[in-house]
Parts: structure tokens; C-alpha cells; sequence
């Protein structure tokens, strides 16, 4: 057992872990201390100082994240002198900021305006700095918008970007007055190796950095009546939603969304769970092939492990930190792009619809996916693949814009065609999700017989550990994969882009030992995406993930290749996963870019 | 009139260090704990201004049992009004080096550095030849220790030990979390005894004539001789070794020009007496002397009636503005008030009461800040506004 | 190959290509070429397999690791309180005059930069400045023309 010291906290006696912090300690007892810098996710920097408490018998008071209990320490989260400084760190932190709250984008969901709120900061004796300053907007990036005016250089962003992603498009720059969050040599998010997963947004405690938002773009194309709209929505989004809206964290929101979707506008309300099965079937059949050539034709052009494509952040972190290695990456477009290239071609031709004249809106966890729906390479239907990327806080906002009441809709289901969906679509959310989707459904392909795990719950690769593994032997199989007979197939996932990159360095170094890997860029995987509710944390993501693996044991149809919208997309217009339609419309090429 | 305790000058930092090798050699056949004790019992403090013990802080270092430690020389004078440390390592780094060898083998490490500021650049090539002779020597005794010199690139706050150590580690220098502190994770983590240039003479000194001659110099609390860089409004400007717990008014008599108005003790960081409390001022560390005893890294600034003081803090607080890390909110945001503040209230943007809210202001740096720098910016501040406010005022 | 990234090679060879390398290498760099440009971080980065912001944000935070081209002579004058006392700004209004080209810039033949600096370490023999890595102390306007008509001399006995 831990050693455990005696200190008293606002007067009363409790004993405490050794080695906790003053922070953590005040939680336990349910004294609340508030902060800025501090992020459960995150390194303890103790620079915003708002968590200053009073050491009785020290004359400087201590930041409580940074300080450690010791025996008897004798704390004050309350007294005179820490309100007062407190307080004034706050007014100091105003006079910084750009508090133009009422036209801000994180207006009510803003870390300092709640201090202000909650410290009553009425009057603004200090001289506004901001004016001093010559701030620009960056907003050249299809999915992040840095302003430095809102900007409180808590750093949570830097660390975000450098712990959990290993990424370091941020960084902190020069000293004193002019010290600021920057990118190399202030370049725009856009020029710069950020692969717009958005965590920064999700850490930053002010309007610093928020999402591009497309919410008056797609209203004025729900408004204009010429065009058909038709949203998708991401597995991640149903189990976050809610969080937006009024309900706990974990709420699965599903049929109120569609409801709500439905209410908004939009002509048709389809699921991105139906490409993640498109997904599955294509990858996985992709892995098959993979397999074949490498095990049985030894075919050197071949990689392996081959590693999922279906997040955009990922795709781009590979794209600049290890362009020569995008051999591995399988070749299947990402759910979302899967679904807006279908949506222009096979949906359009099913519906008799003018492709021209279709507006695909996507709602995401993600702000990657914005720029993915930006690259020249998604127009494979002839049109911009996806028009409108919106996340899950933009679908949020439009339903209270559009005065829905939220927790009173009914539940509808999704419109065919597209929207049609199985468990294995939903867990995508989840990290690990793919990876037990794919398996579900390559192993019962190769065997003809369902994946031996209990109730088809892969348990090793769910879980919020940073690298997970699992194999499954195969043993066996159809005729046809006869020589996989006896193979163990050994499967690794990684989530959150610091992981990927120890992922990474094992097969650059030859060491990897895997075949298929799952990566994703955010922690947690999708339901911990960038453009998730606000706050997400540890144990958010937990929730969340609950949420998810519920959902998937709810379904009906819990394998991607008994999707009967599936099977009749095949039949009626694929005609076979890899297939030259699928080539066309489904898969897609990437770009080496440049690490410096 | 003037203090019981007289001005007396001494000479020990900068008399030859012709016997370098002889007091290396038999300071390293003695053993730890005992030169450990000759330290504490002379009572040196830090000479950088901070004023922690030596002797313990060497104790505190050899009592971690990694087998990496470090011992850093800090040569990054940077506070305004300080050049003592210069002048030593050009005239005896010899001393220098033997004390951190010392040190290295009180603490058992076999690694030293010196970070030298930047703007010393010159000085290098001349310290660089004076450690290849002392590892020659080091080396011809069968003594294992190196000891390189680290450059800085300007930037005071890299004088604040954490900070200093994150800058030799590569990267910008921002004061770390206290605790731990550096006797337990200092460079790279490890176990590291950092000391000022000049302490470190001092324990040259100690280990040359012992403990007692250097504790009966000085007074209570603060025992031993101690470098004055003097500066500004004297006809004698230098560096100058006198006895500690001298009254500020015996100094002026020496060094001022007969129209002192008022004496910065400590650098832009440190204190600000006015004429009428030269009197009560001794120069040393806290203790329970009478009267108000200040501790300085050295630098004794004075100003003649001609001065304004409303520009003496105007200059102090863009120094602080820019020199601040950044990276906590009293210090970063707290300067630049206090900057925008002064200046508002002369050009009568803010009425004079706006000086008591910049004063309370200048209390919470001083509680809350991260380091020295934030919290000793209140010490100039508040001493130049409220002794000579209606400078400040239109 | 750029001489700048032999250069930098050379230095990561020298000191080492540990993150705690960085600063000797920046220093290298800015002894050698005056100032840090986009080109030769990148270049540091990659020879020290750090993230290109990292560097950026590590030269940017050292008032001497200059981001900006600068002059083959940098000069440096003290502004802090002693150096301000004594008639720094006399200096720089000599300094200006004679160059024709106020503090934060370069005059248009690349050979003179001219900046402010924080505190040197010469308050008993203010105004002080550097040249470079070179201090001059007790300035006065006759000094300083001097100084400097040395340093013009000295430019043209070169070229």
C-alpha cells in the first residue's frame, strides 16, 4: 500500500496518498479548486496559477496542481489572500484576452468566461493589452481557426499536440510580453505538419482555437430547395451528442438524432455506419488479398502490416512523418468519403437524381475530416464528394438555432438505401472498433465459421490502452484461403497519434511483427475526436466507449457482410468487393508530404 | 551619526590562485562529511542572491545515491547592475574550478559545467584555457572530473537555476515546478549542485584558510566577505570585496557623490532604499538584526537627485517585460500592467489612486508567481512607488 | 549541397545530435552565419530529429539567436538602467546617424545591424555595447565614431 501522509484541507483532517497533488487531494475531499493550465490528458505545467492555494505558515501561496502533499501540511483553497489573488490573476488574464464574448464561437462553453462568471470580474481596471498587440486570425485551414487574441498561452494545445500526438505543429514561441503559441515561423495551421485532428480545439479552454464552422452553409443549402441534402452521421456522433444537449455523458442519442436531423431540413438522414460495413468489406477483402500475395505469391511490391485508412488525421500524420511507408496503408477510402462518393453516383442513380443537384453533408467527431473532404483526390463521383463537413458540436448548435427540444423528439430510424447499419459499423467510434470489425468478418469469410470469441466481443483490442494486441489463429479455412491455414494472424491497434508513432517506428525499424494495425489519431479513437463535446477526458472517453460497445450489442446484425443494404449494393451495383466500381469510387491514392 | 558597524574592505576573491593545486589536492584526500562541515560552519550562503546555504546544499547532493550527478557552475549574471562574476572568472577561475571539483568529489560526480552567459562570449577562450590546464592537472592526480562550458544565448531568466537547467537541456528556458529540487533532480534529472560563480570562490577561500576565517568575517546571519558591483551615480564605479552586514549609510559615504538620493540594492529585482532609510539599512541576509537587512547578489546601483525615478522603474519593468519566460500568468501579464500602468498614470490615462491597485497587484506576483522573477518584481516597485509617488504622478 | 547545412552536419557532429546539442548548434549557426534563417532550422531539425516548431520555438526564446538576417556586424546596445543613465541614447542617435538606419534594422550593404539589448555586465563602465561577440565600454559619440569608422575601414580593407 501507498504511503499515506495527514494533512488538514480548508480545517478538516484527511489522509491523502503520498505524492498527490494538493489538486488531486482538494477533488478527493470535494473541495473545489479551479483551473486553467490543468488537463486530466495532459502533463502538469502550473503556469496559469489560477489553482494557487495557501500553505499555512508559507508566505507565497502554491499552485495545487504542481504541489505535492506532504505530512501535515495545513492547506487553504479559500482564505483572503488566495481569493484575492486569485481573482486577480483572472482580471490579468482578462485584460490579455480578446473578451468578445457575445460574438465568440465558444461563447458559453468557455473555461475563463466561467471563472469570470463564477469570481463576478465586473469591472475592467486594468488596461486591455490586446490592443497592443497585432494579432491575425489564422483561418486558412479548412478545419481549425487559431486566433491568438482569445489566446490565454495555458499551453494545453502545445502539450496536446506534443504528448497525446506527437505532432508538435505547435509549439511555444519567444519569451516575456510577446510569448505565444505559434507555429514554425508563424506559419498558417494549414502550411505546417498539423494533421487538423483538432485536439487542440478540444483542450483549449478558450476560443483560442475552434473548429472552420459550415453551419450557415448548410442552412442556406437546406433553405434552398433546388437541391437534395442528404447527412450522414458518424458512428461517434450518436453516443456524444447528447452531451451537447442535456444528457449525461454516455447517452446513446441515436433515433433522437435522426429525428433531430430530420427536423433540421434535411431530405434524406443516412448513416455513415453503412460505408464503415462498406469499409469492412472492401478492407477486409483488401487484408485477404494482401495476405495472399505476400504469404502465397511472396510478392515483394506488397507491405504488411497493413494499416487502416479510415482516419484522416492519421492519414495525414503518416503522409508527413513517414512518406515512405504509405505503401502500408490500405487503399480504402475513409468511411465518410465512401459514403459521399456512393451518394453522388449509386445513390443519385437509385433515387433519379440529379447528382449536380445533391448537397452530402457529413456530421463528424472529427475536424480531420474536413480537410478530407477537401482534397482534390474526393471527387470521384465527378463532384465534390462531400460538400459539408459539420462536428458533432456544429450539429448540436444547429438543433438548439432550430429551438428543437432535444430530449422530448421521438426516435426515428435512418432512410434506406444508405442507411442501413450493424454492429460492427457502430464500434468504428471505439479505438479497436475497425480492428474487431474487420475481424469478425475476415475470419468468418476465410472459415466460414464465426470468430471464436464470446459473443462476438474482441475484448483485447478494446480497452483505452495506447497500444493493444491481438492474434487469431486461423485454422482450417475455405478451400480458397487454404493458405492461411495455421496462421496466426496478429493484429495491433494504436490510438492517439503519439502511439501510432511507436506503431510506426517498429516497422520502420523491421521489428513489427503484425499483419493488419488499426490506427487512429485520436485518443480513444473516434468518440474521443477532435470535434467531440467539450470537455473530453479520460474518463469521458470511457463513457463514451460504454456507450458504443452497447450500442453494438443492441444490433441486430452484428458482422458488416450480413448488412442487407450491403448485399444489395454488391448486387446491384459494385458487383464485388476490389471490384473495378470499387476501385473507381471507393479507394483512393495518397501524397508524401514534407516532416520539415 | 552612522552605524556601529563600520565599512571594511577585504581581499580574499581576487588574491592569487597560485595555490589552486595544492588546496584541490588536499580537499580531495579529505573526506565528505567533513568538508561538508567546514562549509556549514562557516556559514556561507549563495552568492547569487537567493542566499541558500552552500554546505547544505552540498549535503542535500551528496545524500542522493544516483550514480549521474552534476555540478554546475551558474555564470549567467544577468541582473542589472552585476559584473563581479565576470571579473572572477577572468582574474581566478582557477578557484573556480578547484571549488567545483570539490564539490565533485563531495558529491561524487565527475561532471562540471559553467554556464556562461552569452554576452560573455569573449570570455571563453581564456576560461576554455584555464580548464584544460586544471584537467591536465585533474588528471596528472588521477582526480576524475571535466568540466565544460555551456553557452548561454540571452536570456536572463536562464539565471534562475530550473531555467537554467532546461536551457542546457536544449530547449527554452522556463522555470520548473519546485519541488523537486535540484539537489534531487536537477540536470537531465539527476542530482545537481549549482552554485554561484562567486560562492564558489568563497568556498575556495574556506578550503584555503578554513571555516573561521571566513565566519569571522561579517556579521550574525551573515558571515564572510561578499563582491559589490558598484554602479551608477558614484565617482568610483568597480567591484569592491567588503565585509557583509555594513550599513547602507556607511556605503554611500564611500561610494556616493555626495547627492544620493536613493540606492538599488540587489539589481532591478532587489530593493530600493531612499536617503531616509540609509540609515536603518544593513547589507546582508534576514535575520533578527534591528533594522532592515538586505540581501543582494552584488549589485549596488545609486541615483543622485538628478535622476527620475518614474524612469528608473520605467526602465526595471520593460526589462521584467521582456525578460519574463512568459509562461505564467502573474509574471507575463503582471509586467506588462505594471509597465502600461506607470506610464497611463503620468500621462494622467489613470488617476493616481490606479498605483494603489498596480501595488496590490505587484503583492499577488509576489505570491503567486512561478520563481524569483515574478516575485521580485514587487521588491523595486513598490518600494520606488510609495517613497517617491509624486514622481510617478503627473 | 548548401554550405549551411555542411555546416550544420559539422556542428551536430561536433556537439552531439541530442536534444540538449540544440543550443551549441543554434549558436553555431548564428556565430557563423549571424541569424537563424527557415532553411537552416529545418535543417537542425532534421539533423537532430526534433520537430521543426521545436527548434523555432527554442531559437525564439534567446534574445542572441537571431530569426531575422542580420548584419556581418551586429551591434548590441545596452538599454538597461545604467547604460540608459549615462546617454545610451546618445550612442544610438550617433550610431544612426552615421549608419543611416535606426535600431531594429540593417543598413542596405548587410554589414551593420543594429539592436538594443538587456543588461551586458559593464554598469561601471556604462554605456556599454557589442560588437559581435566584441564589448566596448565608456561610450561616448567620439568613441563610437571611431569604433565604427574602425569597423567600416576594416569592411572595405576586406572586400
Amino acid at each position: 500500500m501507498a504511503k499515506k501522509v495527514k494533512i488538514t484541507i480548508n480545517e478538516v483532517a484527511v489522509e491523502i496518498e503520498a505524492g498527490t497533488s494538493i489538486l488531486d487531494a482538494a477533488r478527493q475531499t470535494g473541495v473545489i479548486i479551479p483551473t486553467l493550465c490543468y488537463h486530466k490528458d495532459l502533463c502538469v505545467a502550473g503556469n496559469c496559477r489560477v489553482c494557487v492555494v495557501e500553505i499555512v505558515g508559507q508566505k507565497r501561496l502554491s499552485a495545487a496542481c504542481a504541489t505535492p502533499c506532504e505530512e501535515g501540511m495545513d492547506i487553504l483553497t479559500n482564505s483572503f489572500k488566495v481569493r484575492n489573488s486569485r481573482k486577480h490573476i483572472i482580471e490579468l488574464l482578462l485584460s490579455e484576452h480578446n473578451a468578445d464574448c457575445t460574438r465568440c464561437y465558444k461563447n458559453g462553453n468557455c473555461e475563463l468566461q466561467k471563472l469570470a462568471s463564477d469570481y463576478k470580474i465586473m469591472t475592467q481596471d486594468f488596461i486591455r493589452l490586446v490592443p497592443y498587440k497585432n494579432y491575425t486570425i489564422d483561418q486558412y485551414s479548412p478545419s481549425i481557426i487559431k486566433d491568438d487574441s482569445k489566446c490565454i498561452r495555458c499551453q494545453r494545445c502545445v502539450r496536446t499536440c506534443e504528448e497525446l500526438q506527437g505532432v508538435n505543429a505547435l509549439t511555444v514561441a519567444y519569451k516575456g510580453d510577446h510569448m505565444k503559441i505559434s507555429t514554425f515561423f508563424e506559419k498558417p495551421m494549414n502550411d505546417v505538419i498539423c494533421t487538423n485532428c483538432g485536439q487542440c480545439i478540444n483542450h483549449c479552454p478558450t476560443g483560442a482555437l475552434v473548429e472552420r464552422n459550415y453551419i450557415e452553409e448548410v442552412w442556406e443549402a437546406i433553405a434552398d430547395k433546388s437541391v437534395h441534402v442528404i447527412v450522414q452521421t458518424a458512428p461517434a456522433v450518436r453516443i456524444g451528442l447528447g452531451e451537447e444537449l442535456g444528457f449525461p455523458v454516455g447517452s446513446r442519442v441515436t433515433g433522437k438524432m435522426v429525428a433531430a436531423l430530420k427536423r433540421l431540413g434535411f431530405d434524406a438522414v443516412m448513416d455513415t455506419d453503412f460505408s464503415a460495413d462498406l469499409t469492412i468489406m472492401e478492407e477486409g477483402t483488401e487484408l485477404m488479398v494482401r495476405l495472399k500475395k505476400v504469404l502465397e505469391d511472396h510478392d515483394p511490391t506488397i507491405m504488411l502490416p497493413m494499416a487502416t485508412s479510415c482516419s484522416p488525421g492519421w492519414i495525414k500524420y503518416i503522409e508527413h512523418m513517414y512518406p515512405g511507408y504509405l505503401g502500408h496503408l490500405s487503399t480504402c477510402k475513409s468511411p465518410q468519403q465512401m459514403f459521399g462518393a456512393l451518394a453522388k453516383t449509386y445513390y443519385a442513380k437509385q433515387r433519379g437524381l440529379d447528382p449536380e443537384k445533391i448537397v452530402s453533408v457529413s456530421i463528424m467527431p472529427c475536424t480531420a475530416k474536413k480537410f478530407e473532404s477537401n482534397r482534390p483526390e474526393m471527387h470521384d463521383s465527378g463532384y465534390r464528394d462531400v460538400d459539408y463537413v459539420l462536428t458533432t458540436r456544429e450539429l448540436a448548435i444547429m438543433i438548439k438555432q432550430a429551438g428543437i427540444d432535444f430530449m422530448k423528439l421521438e426516435d426515428r430510424p435512418f432512410d434506406s438505401l444508405m442507411g442501413e447499419s450493424t454492429g460492427a459499423a457502430v464500434i468504428f467510434g471505439a479505438t479497436g472498433g475497425v480492428m474487431e470489425a474487420a475481424l469478425r468478418t475476415v475470419y468468418e469469410l476465410v472459415t466460414g465459421r464465426e470468430i471464436p470469441f464470446e459473443n462476438l466481443n474482441i475484448t483485447p483490442v478494446r480497452g483505452m490502452e495506447g497500444i493493444k494486441e491481438a492474434s487469431v489463429k486461423i485454422e482450417s479455412p475455405l478451400e480458397q484461403w487454404a493458405f492461411l491455414d495455421g496462421v496466426e494472424l496478429k493484429c495491433a491497434v494504436a490510438h492517439g497519434l503519439i502511439n501510432a508513432k511507436t506503431v510506426m517506428d517498429s516497422i520502420a525499424a523491421g521489428t513489427s511483427q503484425y499483419h493488419f494495425i488499426e490506427f487512429m489519431a485520436c485518443p480513444g479513437g473516434c468518440l474521443g475526436g477532435g470535434g467531440q463535446p467539450i470537455p473530453t477526458n479520460p474518463e469521458i472517453r470511457r463513457k463514451r466507449a460504454e456507450a458504443i460497445y452497447a450500442e453494438d450489442e443492441g444490433m441486430k446484425l452484428r458482422k458488416s457482410h450480413l448488412n442487407p443494404e450491403i448485399l444489395k449494393i454488391y448486387n446491384d451495383f459494385l458487383l464485388k468487393p476490389m471490384g473495378v466500381k470499387s476501385h473507381d469510387l471507393l479507394h483512393t491514392k495518397y501524397t508524401a508530404r514534407a516532416r520539415f | 551619526m552612522g552605524s556601529v558597524y563600520q565599512l571594511k574592505r577585504v581581499d580574499f576573491i581576487f588574491k592569487d590562485e597560485k595555490d589552486w593545486k595544492v588546496i584541490l589536492k588536499n580537499s580531495i584526500s579529505r573526506p565528505a562529511h567533513e568538508l561538508i562541515n567546514e562549509l556549514i560552519s562557516s556559514e556561507l550562503k549563495g552568492r547569487g542572491g537567493a542566499g541558500f546555504p552552500t554546505g547544505l546544499k552540498w549535503k542535500l547532493t551528496a545524500e542522493e545515491n544516483d550514480l549521474v550527478k552534476y555540478v554546475i557552475c551558474n555564470a549567467d549574471e544577468g541582473e542589472p547592475g552585476t559584473f563581479k562574476d565576470r571579473e572572477i572568472l577572468s582574474k581566478v577561475p582557477l578557484k573556480v574550478l578547484t571549488s567545483m571539483a570539490v564539490c565533485g568529489h563531495v558529491i561524487r560526480s565527475n561532471t562540471g559545467y559553467i554556464y556562461l552567459r552569452g554576452e560573455y562570449f569573449f570570455l571563453q577562450k581564456d576560461l576554455n584555457k584555464a580548464i584544460s590546464e586544471f584537467e591536465e592537472y585533474c588528471r596528472e592526480i588521477n582526480f576524475d572530473f571535466s568540466i565544460r562550458i555551456f553557452m548561454g544565448s540571452g536570456a536572463y531568466i536562464c539565471g534562475e537555476e530550473t531555467a537554467l537547467f532546461e536551457s542546457m537541456e536544449g530547449k527554452r528556458g522556463e522555470p520548473r515546478n519546485k519541488p523537486p529540487f535540484p539537489s534531487s533532480y536537477g540536470y537531465m534529472g539527476k542530482p545537481t549542485v549549482i552554485n554561484n560563480v562567486e560562492t564558489l570562490a568563497h568556498t575556495y577561500t574556506i578550503f584555503e584558510y578554513g571555516a573561521k576565517r571566513f565566519y569571522d568575517l561579517g556579521v550574525q546571519y551573515s558571515r564572510g566577505s561578499k563582491l559589490f558591483s558598484v554602479s551608477g551615480d558614484t565617482p568610483k564605479p568597480g567591484i569592491y570585496e567588503l565585509e557583509l552586514g555594513m550599513s547602507l549609510f556607511d556605503f554611500v559615504e564611500e561610494f556616493g557623490d555626495g547627492d544620493t538620493k536613493a540606492v538599488q540594492v540587489g539589481g532591478a529585482s532587489g530593493f530600493l532604499v531612499p536617503r531616509k532609510r540609509f540609515n536603518e539599512t544593513t547589507i546582508g541576509f534576514q535575520g533578527k538584526l534591528t533594522g532592515i537587512s538586505l540581501p543582494t547578489g552584488g549589485s549596488m546601483m545609486l541615483f543622485n537627485s538628478s535622476r527620475s525615478m518614474y524612469n528608473v522603474l520605467d526602465n526595471y519593468l520593460e526589462f521584467f517585460r521582456e525578460e519574463s519566460c512568459g509562461q505564467c500568468t502573474p509574471c507575463r501579464v503582471g509586467c506588462q500592467q505594471l509597465l502600461n500602468g506607470i506610464k497611463a498614470v503620468k500621462r494622467g490615462d489613470k488617476n493616481a489612486q490606479y498605483l494603489d491597485k498596480l501595488l496590490r497587484l505587484t503583492e499577488t506576483m509576489q505570491n503567486t508567481a512561478k520563481c524569483g522573477l515574478g516575485q521580485s518584481v514587487a521588491n523595486s516597485f513598490s518600494a520606488i512607488v510609495e517613497n517617491f509617488r509624486e514622481e510617478m504622478i503627473y | 549541397m548548401y554550405p549551411v547545412s555542411e555546416l550544420i552536419k559539422n556542428l551536430a557532429d561536433q556537439h552531439g545530435r541530442a536534444r540538449h546539442n540544440l543550443l551549441p548548434i543554434l549558436q553555431g549557426v548564428v556565430e557563423q552565419e549571424r541569424f537563424l534563417s527557415e532553411y537552416s532550422m529545418i535543417e537542425i531539425a532534421r539533423e537532430l530529429d526534433l520537430p521543426a516548431s521545436e527548434v523555432y520555438g527554442t531559437a525564439t526564446f534567446y534574445s542572441f539567436l537571431e530569426y531575422k538576417k542580420m548584419g556581418k556586424y551586429v551591434i548590441r546596445i545596452c538599454k538597461t538602467i545604467t547604460c540608459s543613465m549615462k546617454g545610451k541614447n546618445q550612442i544610438i542617435k550617433t550610431i544612426e546617424d552615421m549608419l543611416k538606419i535606426n535600431v531594429g534594422e540593417t543598413s542596405p550593404d548587410g554589414n551593420f545591424s543594429l539592436l538594443q539589448t538587456n543588461c551586458l555586465g559593464f554598469c561601471h563602465k556604462a554605456p556599454a555595447m557589442l560588437i559581435n561577440y566584441d564589448v566596448y565600454t565608456d561610450l561616448t559619440p567620439e568613441r563610437v565614431r571611431e569604433i565604427l569608422t574602425g569597423y567600416i575601414n576594416k569592411k572595405e580593407r576586406e572586400d
